[in-house]
């Protein structure tokens, strides 16, 4: 029935070769765990981007709850971690999920490096790399204000005046990221709602698919 | 042909048991969270106190205005004002809801002088006194009722049923 659908589609739309250019690809002996053990460190690249798919599902369902109102987002968390099913489990993916995106990525980073896969021809790919650590940085400091307890007023306090602490822009920066020069309140959480869930994955899924052309058009650096 | 299992069928069957496996580990307790509004049982509704005395009533139905208080929706308690049209039929309070059948607008008794009946401004449906649907007018349905109870004088009004009158 499928296999129908699949070749009453292909037969028109030739799909095959779409699908064959993604998928088929030769995995060198010395990056398959099942050849050497110790080439388990070239999974952390697939791992983040693993765990970054369960971020972006659990992130999406959350908003189906959660309000970025300062009146009503710790409300809504605690609604929806409580009363709704499964909600401590999707909200636990998210949460967790969160520190384990950064381990996976520095893992990952530390494998580029000690392996030199970093060098000619794949510079751009590290920069384009390093691009994507500060996006997931800043994923998880806006992130962090969203459910609007103490933990992430105070943090958002800190991290804000960390980047008041820029030389000459420093005031402005902040200002940006506050929505108010004094107060760190209404503004501040819409527009951080705003950057976490549009502006930041936007930027991150145009850079992990830069990672991920370049990274199929170069292949897999050598062995050591 | 031969039944055997081909390496290449078995690893194909394996991967794709072990992929839809941790597919859907991830995807159903989000699933089960984003339908949860659908599966929630509908609690059952008290009966709420009105301003309206019953032994003032007529056969003549009033538009009853009264608050919901505390009504809880999810996170959020608000007071909700909510309205009926109540008349006596007998010894009978009857509170009929004032929700159109058609689309769910709001009817008025005898508005755009239709005489002893409901009038629903959007689509101009009309309903008899007791809520039967005028045929060639575009609701449905009967209006629905309100369950009724008068404590101590006063019409208190609980869920809302389908019209028993009809």
């Amino acid at each position: 029935m499928l296999n129908k659908i699949y070749d009453w589609v292909d037969e028109r739309l030739d799909i095959t070769p779409i699908w064959r250019d993604i998928a088929d690809h030769e995995v060198p002996e010395h990056v398959n765990p099942a050849h050497h053990f110790s080439a388990f460190i070239y999974c952390f690249g697939g791992l983040t981007f693993f765990v970054t798919v369960i971020q972006i599902l659990s992130g999406m369902f959350l908003t189906m709850y959660y309000t970025p109102d300062i009146e009503n987002a710790w409300k809504s968390v605690f609604y929806l971690q409580n009363d709704v099913a499964f909600g401590e489990l999707v909200r636990g993916m998210h949460h967790w999920g969160a520190s384990l995106v950064i381990v996976m990525m520095f893992l990952h980073t530390l494998r580029v490096f000690f392996t030199g896969s970093y060098k000619k021809p794949r510079e751009l790919n590290w920069i384009v790399g390093v691009m994507i650590f500060g996006v997931m940085m800043g994923l998880g400091f806006t992130g962090y204000l969203l459910p609007w307890d103490m933990k992430a007023l105070f943090a958002t306090k800190v991290g804000i005046e960390i980047a008041a602490s820029v030389p000459f822009i420093g005031e402005q920066i902040k200002i940006l990221l506050a929505g108010d020069s004094t107060i760190l309140g209404a503004q501040t959480l819409t527009r951080f709602f705003a950057i976490h869930v549009f502006f930041l994955p936007a930027a991150l899924l145009g850079l992990l698919a830069a990672h991920f052309i370049m990274i199929r058009r170069q292949g897999i650096s050598g062995p050591l | 042909m031969s039944n055997k299992v081909s390496r290449r069928t078995f690893l194909s069957y394996t991967l794709m048991g072990t992929g839809g496996f941790m597919a859907s580990a991830m995807l159903m307790p989000m699933i089960r969270f984003a339908i949860d509004p659908v599966l929630a049982s509908a609690g059952g509704s008290d009966f709420i106190p009105t301003p309206q005395k019953a032994d003032e009533l007529t056969e003549t139905p009033v538009r009853v205005d009264y608050t919901i208080k505390d009504r809880q929706d999810a996170w959020y308690t608000s007071d909700v004002s909510n309205t009926a049209w109540v008349y006596k039929e007998g010894d009978k309070v009857i509170a009929l809801s004032p929700v159109c059948k058609h689309l769910g607008c709001t009817v008025n008794w005898e508005g755009d002088e239709h005489k002893n009946e409901f009038f629903c401004p959007c689509h101009a449906g009309r309903y008899k006194k007791n809520g039967d649907n005028i045929p060639g007018t575009p609701p449905l349905g009967p209006l629905d009722e309100y369950e009724v109870e008068v404590i101590d004088g006063f019409v208190n009004l609980g869920g809302v049923i389908p019209n028993t009158l009809v």
